[in-house]
């Protein structure tokens, strides 16, 4: 279990402001947030290379505040890989394991042929960092990461520089990493998708401050405020007022002109509703369905993303429709739909 | 098929005009530098037989050896003193960093007759240094040491330069990664940062020791004796000019004998520099 009590640390043009975490062991827990908001800060802080102005953080009973890093066990992955460009790849994973005083030699070599095996970059053993592509480099990072056999592994963008493809293949033997080896894991990004398919647990950072922990469910669908709403991909975002509520369904009359239904406890008074794109769904007749809400609205554009398609509407909404779907409702600019969504994905904050 | 081939060449050539006139001038630096050498070295072939004296006479001989030593000397104190102040310089912010760096830097503005002087106020007999060091036998006018730390004085900034850009190419992360892998700040130093740099720092010893090499001015203030090979041409230049008398080597064979013994030390130096890079 990783602790961080009230941490603060000014570096660069980089600052943390009291961060207070709390990550489980063998938990598979992502820092997302947008480009200088402090992530990598805080997991070097977290590994140790910095020293924090305030505040502490501790892994499990101990207070590891001022131990130097290299008596933590923590492993650390950067996004370049960081690899040492003048050692092959098997003496790139044998550094950390030659520095630990209690292995044998032989005990080391086998430890050091199981995870090349295990990764599959027994192959590699004798090339040199920069005649490797970058997945692979991303691999020995992590064989040399895990050999030292950390009790947390800390990851800062590993997958942010390589191609679509090798992403998703490391995707998934990260997963194998956390399943197999059961390391507690914190890995930063600012990619969403990647916080969604890896996490247990997000925390939300901005500005240098954890804004919202919580399940990947909990971050995507309720953020918490109109911030975290927009850096998470929530592109409906209304201002309104709440009318009535009935049996803890609240009527909002929003800024586009129509009363909406939301699952909410709010009684009265001016509230945010945030709805995800993907949930609206479209239609060219109003149709008979349990879902509480029905706008209408006409197509002011098409934004083709590939297997997904962004419609945006006169009234402000955003619909994130399948490719599938665009065609067989034929739909074109400036046609007139009705855009249809469940009181139950209507997140209400104040 | 001719014709094309030659417009091709017309064609990249107007494209490259900017680059064919920088070239052009270009040119009249290497050629001021190899019309000037090249013709020393041709000179002092034709008269094969006095290059042949001067490296038998174990007065010049002598001077280039001091010399070389002395230059070995102070590289080696630029090394020990330099590289972890180019380490620091590279690595850590504060107040007053441009100071020291420009601190640095000094020699390389000041005219060495006048670091010569300087040195002298401080290293002679009674001077602040020199008296402390009288005490425990140790002399710098007109002695070796004298030598060594004039060479110091004016290469230092080559060797401390080059260091800490050696180091500013080593990505902080790297030591970072080797601490998180339970080595200590020193031994990531030893085994991750120095070697990384390392390529640099040589290049920077090289140049640090041929500078010493080719120090006269200071030198000659504070350490005219014993005579190093720069202090000997000097003399001999005044005394017996160019060629010399029968007998009495002058000064171009020992110029031609000393950058002769250094361009061989420099080109077996980067060899080795290319081989420990590989």
């Amino acid at each position: 279990m990783i602790r961080i009590k009230k941490l603060y640390k000014d570096w660069k043009e980089f600052s943390l402001k009291d961060i207070n975490l709390e990550v489980k062991k063998g938990d598979y827990f992502v820092i997302l947030g947008p480009t200088g908001a402090g992530k990598t800060l805080l997991l070097e802080t977290i590994a140790g290379f910095h020293i924090p102005d305030r505040g502490e953080v501790w892994i499990e009973r101990h207070n590891i505040t001022n131990l130097p890093p290299e008596g933590r066990r923590i492993g650390f992955i950067y996004q370049d890989y960081s690899l040492f460009p003048h050692f092959t790849v098997e003496e790139n994973i044998e550094f950390g394991l030659k520095l630990r005083k209690s292995a044998s030699p032989d005990a080391n070599r086998k430890r050091l042929k199981e995870i090349m095996d295990w990764l599959d970059i027994s192959h590699l053993a004798h090339r040199y960092p920069a005649t490797l592509s970058g997945g692979e480099q991303q691999k020995v990072a992590i064989a040399r990461a895990i050999a030292i056999e950390p009790s947390i592994l800390l990851l800062d963008e590993p997958l942010a520089a390589l191609d679509l493809r090798t992403r998703d293949y490391l995707r998934e033997e990260l997963k194998r990493v956390k399943h197999e080896l059961e390391i507690t894991m914190v890995h930063v990004t600012h990619d969403q998708t990647e916080a969604m398919v890896l996490a247990d647990r997000i925390a939300v950072m901005m500005k240098g401050q954890i804004m919202q922990v919580g399940t990947p469910y909990e971050i995507f669908n309720k953020p918490q405020n109109e911030e975290i709403a927009d850096f998470v991909g929530v592109e409906n975002i209304l201002s309104g007022v709440v009318r009535n509520n009935e049996n803890g369904v609240a009527e909002i009359e929003v800024d586009i002109g129509c009363n909406i239904f939301a699952v909410s406890d709010y009684h009265a008074g001016k509230v945010k509703v945030f709805i995800r794109p993907e949930d609206l769904i479209l239609s060219e007749r109003k149709e008979e369905s349990s879902a509480r809400n029905v706008v209408k609205g006409k197509i002011e554009g098409l934004n083709d993303m590939g297997p997904l398609t962004h419609v945006k509407l006169d009234n402000s909404l955003v619909a994130l429709i399948t490719k599938q779907s665009r065609e067989s409702l034929e739909l074109r600019k400036g046609d007139e739909v009705y855009a249809t969504f469940k009181a139950t994905s209507v997140h209400v904050v104040r | 098929m001719r014709k094309s081939r030659i417009k091709e060449v017309k064609e990249k050539l107007k494209r490259e005009k900017i680059f064919i006139l920088f070239l052009f001038l270009g040119f009249f630096l290497i050629a001021f530098v190899c019309i000037t050498l090249g013709n020393m070295f041709y000179k002092q072939a034709e008269d094969f037989s006095g290059l042949v004296d001067a490296a038998k006479d174990p007065v010049v001989l002598t001077a280039i050896w001091i010399s070389i030593s002395a230059a070995i000397c102070s590289t080696l104190i630029a090394f020990f003193f330099g590289v972890p102040l180019a380490y620091f310089l590279a690595r850590k912010d504060f107040f007053g960093k441009s100071i020291i760096e420009s601190i640095v830097d000094v020699p390389l503005v000041v005219p060495h007759i006048v670091a010569g002087i300087a040195l002298y106020g401080v290293f002679m007999r009674s001077g602040v240094i020199g008296a402390p060091f009288e005490q425990v036998g140790i002399a710098f006018t007109d002695a070796f040491p004298g030598i060594v730390i004039a060479m110091l004085f004016v290469s230092l900034p080559f060797l401390v330069d080059a260091a800490r850009e050696g180091f500013k190419e080593v990505d902080p992360r790297l030591e970072n990664v080797a601490r998180s892998l339970g080595a200590s700040h020193w031994r990531t130093f030893i085994k991750i940062t120095f070697p990384l740099a390392f390529s640099s720092i040589f290049s920077g010893a090289i140049l640090c020791w041929a500078r010493g090499i080719s120090e006269f001015a200071a030198v000659m203030i504070i350490a005219s004796f014993p005579r190093s090979a720069s202090i000997l041409i000097g003399d001999r230049f005044t005394s017996y000019g160019l060629s010399g008398l029968p007998g009495i080597a002058g000064s171009r064979p020992i110029s031609v004998l000393l950058i002769s013994i250094c361009l061989v030390i420099f080109v077996l130096l980067r060899m080795l520099g290319k081989r420990r890079r590989r």
